[in-house]
């Protein structure tokens, strides 16, 4: 065991590496460790969000939804009121017209009945006179009996 | 056995060959040059690797390389952030070039004894250990810069004041008579926490080494039962080893830079 000028020369080397180690070895696969780190915890903690993003964004569907539902059934049930509320218009329509066209039915013939009246009434006083004249074999009076025949005719 | 000649060396001489460096120079001017050669390369290995991936590291998904190097990093920042609790930025990259560079040294351990040395031989080179933490120089070399370290960071984490405090008043306390008892304890301390970790480190893997040698004299049908043994046994020691001189480094220096 002979100590010598090889301790310096170890010396010398080992403090060339160690500087060597702590200026270019040591950091960057530290920071590349604890850039990776770093993801990988960031990651970690957007999964989690995420997972909390879902959860809530489900209930929102769930809200949503029920929602929708509720104003598909509001509108159904108006859909519905209005429905059974224009059928009932269009009765009501359909019955005043039916009711109308028979009151105009009905004045109609009664105009027409009231119209045969008076043609048949004075069909009538020229056949009564007619048959007076020949009845009486004479001529007889027109304008002296036709007050006479008005009275027949409006008795009639 | 390895040998170039015919006749073979004594026990002695092979056991002696095995434990003689390549160097160069006299005295305190020798340089182990195997010792240097090995650790650099096994330096340069750690460095080429890491550096490779730290060039391309990626936030995003890493692949098996990444993959690897990244749990050795944080396996080192995390053995720092247990024990040391100031500022990371240099102790945990010493930490981890304490431990790499230390577990390649004695993963060289595990080399058949003869296969380098061999090899050298047939290039013109007499002498070859390739176990740098075998080597004394090695590991002192390690455990003084912690030394200095140490120095340094207990400066930075009590200021000269408070290091002086301590120094002079710690662990018997303030009375004048006790001051020199705390000077000489801090002293023996401060000098026992280097050549501990030296001396450890070299130790095991001395043996270690010596024992591979010592395997390696026995009849070739006949190694591979206390071979295999030795081995497996040094597949714990050499992490083990390297461990425990980062964990200790690591706490010496939040001794030095943290107040108690």
């Amino acid at each position: 065991m002979n100590i010598n000028v090889s301790l310096i020369g170890q010396i010398i080397t080992f403090l060339v590496f160690v500087w060597f180690v702590m200026k270019f070895v040591w950091p960057p696969i530290v920071e590349a460790m604890a850039e990776r780190e770093k993801r990988i915890a960031d990651g970690l903690a957007a999964a989690e969000r995420g997972k909390q993003e879902l959860q809530a964004a489900d209930v929102k569907v769930e809200e949503i939804l029920r929602e929708a539902r509720q104003q598909a059934a509001q509108i159904l049930d108006k859909a519905n009121k209005r429905g059974s509320e224009i059928v009932e218009e269009a009765k009501t329509q359909a019955r005043t017209e039916g009711d109308r066209l028979v009151a105009s039915a009905k004045a109609e013939i009664s105009q027409e009945v009231s119209r045969a009246r008076e043609s048949l009434r004075a069909e009538v006083a020229n056949i009564a006179v007619a048959g007076a004249s020949q009845i009486l074999k004479k001529e007889v009076d027109a304008g002296a009996h036709a007050r006479l025949l008005d009275d027949l005719v409006a008795e009639m | 056995m390895a040998s170039a000649s015919g006749s073979g060396p004594t026990p002695t001489e092979y056991v002696t060959h095995h434990l003689t460096h390549l160097s160069v120079g006299e005295g305190f001017w020798t340089l182990h040059l195997d010792t240097l050669f090995f650790s650099l390369l096994t330096g340069f290995i750690f460095i080429g690797v890491f550096y490779a991936v730290a060039r391309k590291a990626t936030a995003g998904v890493p692949g098996k390389m990444q993959n690897f190097v990244e749990v050795l990093v944080e396996f080192v920042d995390n053995s720092v952030k247990d024990a040391f609790h100031g500022p990371r930025g240099f102790v945990a990259p010493l930490a981890l070039t304490v431990f790499f560079w230390v577990f390649l040294w004695n993963l060289l351990d595990l080399i058949p004894v003869d296969l380098f040395p061999w090899l050298a031989s047939k290039m013109g080179i007499e002498y070859l250990r390739i176990v740098p933490s075998a080597d004394p120089n090695a590991t002192f070399g390690l455990s003084l810069s912690v030394l200095a370290l140490i120095i340094i960071y207990s400066f930075k984490g009590k200021g000269a004041g408070g290091f002086l405090k301590e120094l002079l008043f710690h662990p018997f306390g303030k009375f004048p008579l006790l001051v020199p008892f705390n000077i000489l304890l801090n002293i023996i301390e401060m000098i026992a926490k280097p050549v501990s970790l030296a001396l450890r480190l070299f130790g095991n893997l001395y043996a270690a080494e010596m024992i591979f040698i010592l395997i390696a004299m026995l009849p070739f049908w006949a190694q591979w039962i206390p071979g295999t043994a030795w081995a497996i046994f040094h597949i714990l020691v050499i992490p083990l080893q390297a461990f425990i001189f980062m964990t200790l480094t690591i706490v010496y220096l939040s001794l030095a830079y943290e107040e108690h």
